[in-house]
């Protein structure tokens, strides 16, 4: 098993005829992920790399029985489209756009609340790479080959620091169950909290790592819930140790304004719920592979 | 994005806000006559900076006669204050604010912040205004009153009510309040502010309650629906490293070391940092290329970073995921070829092709110093840096 996504999910590239969406798309196909359909408002008919394209998400939906959503609309629009997917019944959506406005992803959370908890879609992201269960689906702009299947549950907001970890995991002969990117938007989707619960459920997860960073309260959270309600270790890694305060470190969600949102704060934090923190990010593979080792011994 | 306090309180004006007379001068001349049309005995002059604590910093002067307001002014223009929020460097004045004085009864803290918990507007006030909000939770917490607004109908007007209240603003002029506190929530949405702070908002002898002072910063990802606000962005008022870096799509902040950082992911270029301060160096920068990392941006990152004297070593790090590290390879290349630098530059490169990335920064012929892990690459880029210091002269890269 894996999270979120698997060999059975069926996705549909919101956006499908721009350039970036069709590169991805293509390499999403060559991942061996089933992409059933796209969607374009007024260029239903099309195909893009053999897929069909609808004017709503509804249209595919209905035509192909697509429950996952991968959104790479810009970012005037992007907000609409999450609300879209979520109107059609769509399961897990993952939103890469960078660059939404804070108020359209309040008005997007706000949406979602009119659907039951156990009904309501899955949004990660904005704002992130994506999220892959190695050897089963894609569904994001990561490079699938460095990542191996396994054990270790990943949740992270950056993505090139995603990237790092994982290849760092590889070189050791770790893999991955599920990657999620949950993006370094200040108002995203799904918390490291949210995530952590389904990592905790998959039973093909044994260890969970947190790759986190400055700004928001996000990490301390996630200690608070690991602390009282994870049975299975979690490593962590939190970049910005030498971010000054008050200055946005390139993602709009990284800026320290409060206490609990330096680096230092919550990697104290993390510590003090148990959570094993991996000191410097060269070492974040060998902290996860020291805690899987602990955990077969 | 930031704008300046008259801008802000013309803003709010526009949303029902109560704010004092005033108008914007660009000379002492200017201010001088600014005070004679606005009337009155008594006049603040207020520098106009991007940053608040301008009163201890000798920005903000009350004036009872033209001499004073000229003098004021004068003294104001051309100057760099330093407040807590500038850092060392200040920020310069160039255009001052003449307000006609108002007479305080008291002095109230408000603020609209995006609140990353709830994923809501949150209010934050408190009857001990003019303290700066850090100060206030830190000497007199029991003081704030929070609120979230739920955003399918906006700022209701009981809870408007309920936070007057809570200030212990009297009834006769709790409606007035309300007023105040609705006009600025609407202009928070309707204009995708992240932060509205009014400190003081006060209540006059007259019974008025008026906006003092006034801050807004604005949300970058949404100034394209915004053209009259985007107009007012002031480049003066910004790092100029920092602007043209936004200006070319890129993400830089300027720090104080002399390791300069190009890297591409903003959690990658924060852990990079990290990596070096680590490894005994400190970084001059923080610095976002983007996921892509194109030649183009490559190249454009060099300029930027060199063009900080501080910078006496250079750290690459990219993670080539869908470009591949041999093209990426062929940019540092390209780029360091059409503009060579005269700092050691180290280069680790990883993911897609990195053996094939490697062989073309070994056969470049350039002196560029390769690294395989990301501590590795940390520790030459701070050897390096030493190294260079201690000889006393700088390696020439072409």
């Amino acid at each position: 098993m894996s999270i979120l996504l698997d060999r059975d999910s069926k996705v549909i590239v919101q956006g499908i005829t721009g350039k970036m969406a069709r590169f991805h798309t293509k390499d999403m196909l060559n991942y061996g992920t089933n992409v059933v359909a796209g969607v374009v408002p007024g260029k239903g008919g099309e195909t893009v790399e053999g897929v069909p394209v609808f004017n709503t998400v509804k249209d595919a939906v209905e035509a192909t029985g697509g429950n996952a959503s991968l959104v790479f609309v810009p970012p005037p629009f992007a907000a609409d489209s999450i609300m879209e997917a979520a109107d059609a019944g769509i399961k897990y959506c993952v939103c890469i756009t960078d660059g939404i406005p804070a108020q359209d992803m309040i008005r997007v959370k706000r949406y979602m609340m009119r659907y039951k908890r156990e009904e309501r879609m899955v949004l990660t992201g904005p704002n992130c790479a994506g999220t892959i269960s190695p050897g089963k689906a894609l569904l994001g702009i990561m490079p699938g080959h460095i990542y191996l299947q396994g054990n270790v549950g990943i949740i992270g907001r950056s993505g090139t620091l995603g990237y790092e970890a994982a290849a760092q995991l590889k070189e050791l002969g770790l893999g991955v169950s599920t990657s999620v990117g949950i993006g370094g938007d200040p108002i995203n989707g799904s918390s490291f909290k949210d995530i952590l619960q389904w990592f905790e459920d998959d039973p093909e997860t044994e260890v969970i790592a947190m790759i986190g960073e400055i700004g928001g309260p996000q990490e301390a959270e996630a200690a608070e819930f690991i602390r009282d309600n994870i049975s299975k270790p979690v490593v962590a890694y939190v970049a910005g140790l030498t971010a000054p305060k008050g200055r946005t470190m390139g993602h709009a969600g990284a800026i320290i304004s409060a206490f609990g949102e330096s680096a230092s704060e919550k990697v104290e934090i993390l510590s003090a719920a148990g959570v094993v923190v991996a000191e410097n990010p060269a070492v974040i593979g060998e902290t996860i592979a020291r805690v899987v080792r602990a955990k077969a011994a | 994005m930031d704008i300046h306090e008259y801008q802000a309180k013309e803003i709010l004006s526009r949303f029902g806000v109560d704010v004092p007379t005033g108008a914007l001068a660009y000379s002492p001349e200017q201010a001088q006559y600014r005070a004679r049309e606005l009337g009155g005995e008594r006049w603040v002059v207020k520098a106009q900076i991007h940053a608040g604590g301008r009163g201890k910093a000798g920005g903000v002067t009350v004036c009872d006669n033209e001499q004073a307001i000229y003098d004021a002014a004068d003294d104001m223009f051309g100057k760099k204050l330093i407040t807590h929020q500038t850092g060392p460097e200040g920020k310069g004045v160039y255009r001052v604010y003449v307000e006609s004085a108002v007479q305080i009864d008291r002095e109230i803290y408000l603020g609209f912040v995006l609140d990353r918990s709830s994923q809501r507007v949150m209010i934050v006030a408190s009857s001990e205004g003019g303290m700066e909000i850090e100060e206030i939770s830190a000497e007199r917490p029991d003081s704030i009153v929070r609120a979230t607004v739920e955003p399918a109908v906006g700022l209701q007007e009981f809870q408007a009510r309920e936070i007057a209240f809570k200030l212990g603003i009297e009834a006769s002029m709790i409606q007035r309040m309300v007023r105040t506190l609705q006009g600025c929530y609407r202009a928070f949405t309707e204009l995708d502010a992240t932060m509205v702070e009014i400190n003081p908002l006060v209540v006059t002898g007259d019974n008025r309650i008026v906006a003092l002072d006034g801050k807004m910063t604005f949300d970058d990802n949404a100034l394209f629906r915004h053209p009259q606000i985007s107009e007012l962005r002031d480049k003066s008022q910004e790092d100029p490293r920092e602007s043209r870096a936004a200006d070319r799509g890129l993400s830089y902040v300027g720090l104080d070391g002399n390791i300069g950082c190009i890297v591409n992911g903003a959690g990658l270029a924060m852990a990079t940092m990290d990596t070096i301060k680590l490894a005994g160096g400190e970084p001059a920068n923080f610095l976002d290329i983007g996921g892509g990392a194109t030649p183009e941006r490559v190249a454009k990152a060099f300029n930027l970073v060199t063009s900080d004297s501080k910078v006496q070593a250079i750290l690459v790090n990219i993670f080539a995921g869908i470009n591949r590290c041999d093209w990426v390879a062929e940019g540092v290349v390209q780029a360091l070829r059409a503009n060579p630098v005269d700092v050691p530059v180290i280069v680790r490169l990883s993911g897609t092709n990195v053996e094939e990335g490697q062989k073309i920064i070994a056969q470049s012929g350039l002196p560029l110093i390769r690294a395989t892990t990301l501590m590795e690459a940390a520790e030459r880029a701070v050897g390096a840096w030493k190294n260079d210091q201690s000889q006393n002269t700088r390696v020439r890269a072409v």
